[in-house]
């Protein structure tokens, strides 16, 4: 029980950046929101609901364009898609009898800044440390995203633009111990960038979504990495219990 | 014909719960076979440096003050500074650099 407590203070811990940053995007989705016509109380819901910036952009485009309600169902599909594979990777940091409603609810709060500091958790992950961070980044996206329809952008340009890379530094913190401790994901995360930023420049690439070209460098990248540098069992295993008791404690 | 906002709402939420939740409750067991287990150990890495850049470069209104903020963090975690710490350096080292860019200029 006291492993599941510190675990979520953890999760809450983690989670108060990430809140900070969802707050102020948050903001800007309201005031498109609020183009398409939704009041604060359908902003708050759908952001508690559907909680991706990308994804609720293009579910504000289709309302705003009353198109009907099965191109809602595939412009979500193909805007959401990198939480199936995020989905997929949690699923093997989790014990194998980890019960269903432990796995829908961590499933239901994949946001990418919530899949990205489960990931950067040591040993397996318990539950409780994402309650932690769902408890605070969730209604801080949905209260945002509400009051950005009821104010439009109250915040100063300057705060929401400084305020705009602390999710980014959030993945950096991740990726580069990472790449520190094992060369091989160094080089990944190189070719990642370039990549990346060759995709950005690349007019093939233009009326791809954001989250397809995601979707379409990990497999293609992760792919490429699987097959030329197999990882060893012990490197994917998470052998070691969850730590939330030794951090809290230290 | 109209459509209730809603239903919108809920037809996009449930399909993004689809997304997220299949996954983590159809796999249940470790994954035996080494390739797929390889792929997705690479998955995360790959996943994040992608949204990270250029993204990072592009978010604030100058992008020297995204490549710097980007420098000062890989520097924060390469030394093991914690991720709130490396998040608000890439705050401040933003918000410095536009606040001096608007003296300069």
């Amino acid at each position: 029980m006291n492993r599941n407590k510190n675990a979520f203070t953890n999760g809450l811990r983690d989670g108060i950046p990430i809140a900070l940053g969802y707050f102020a995007v948050a903001f800007s989705l309201g005031i498109v929101a609020k183009k398409a016509g939704l009041d604060p109380l359908q902003g708050f819901l759908s952001s508690l609901l559907n909680h991706a910036s990308a994804g609720e952009y293009a579910e504000f485009t289709v309302i705003l364009a009353n198109a009907p309600y099965i191109e809602m169902a595939f412009v979500i599909l193909v805007t959401n898609i990198r939480y199936l594979l995020m989905s997929c990777a949690l699923s093997q940091k989790f014990d194998t009898d980890t019960s269903l409603i432990h796995r829908f609810l961590v499933g239901f709060g994949i946001t990418d800044e919530i899949f990205g500091i489960s990931i950067g958790r040591t040993g397996r992950l318990n539950p409780y440390y994402n309650y932690g961070a769902m408890a605070i980044a969730l209604p801080s996206w949905a209260m945002g995203t509400a009051i950005g329809i009821v104010a439009g952008n109250v915040l100063p340009l300057s705060v929401v633009s400084a305020l705009s890379v602390a999710l980014y530094g959030m993945f950096i913190a991740i990726i580069i111990p990472a790449s520190k401790t094992n060369k091989i994901v160094g080089g990944v995360v190189i070719v990642s960038f370039a990549a990346s930023f060759a995709a950005s420049r690349i007019p093939l690439f233009d009326r791809m979504s954001d989250s397809m070209k995601i979707s379409l460098l990990t497999v293609i990248i992760a792919g490429l990495a699987a097959v030329l540098f197999p990882v060893k069992d012990e490197d994917t295993v998470p052998t070691e219990p969850d730590k939330e008791v030794a951090e809290h404690d230290a | 014909m109209t459509h209730n906002i809603y239903i919108y709402i809920l037809v996009a939420a449930a399909v993004s719960c689809l997304i997220r939740v299949l996954p983590l409750t159809l796999i249940r067991g470790k994954i035996k076979n080494p390739l797929i287990r390889s792929f997705l150990y690479y998955v995360p890495y790959v996943t994040l440096a992608v949204m990270t850049f250029p993204a990072i470069i592009t978010a604030p209104q100058i992008p020297i003050a995204g490549i710097l903020a980007l420098l000062a963090g890989i520097a924060a975690a390469w030394r093991g500074v914690n991720m709130m710490g490396i998040a608000a350096l890439c705050c401040a080292v933003v918000f410095v650099c536009e606040a001096v860019s608007a003296y300069i200029i």
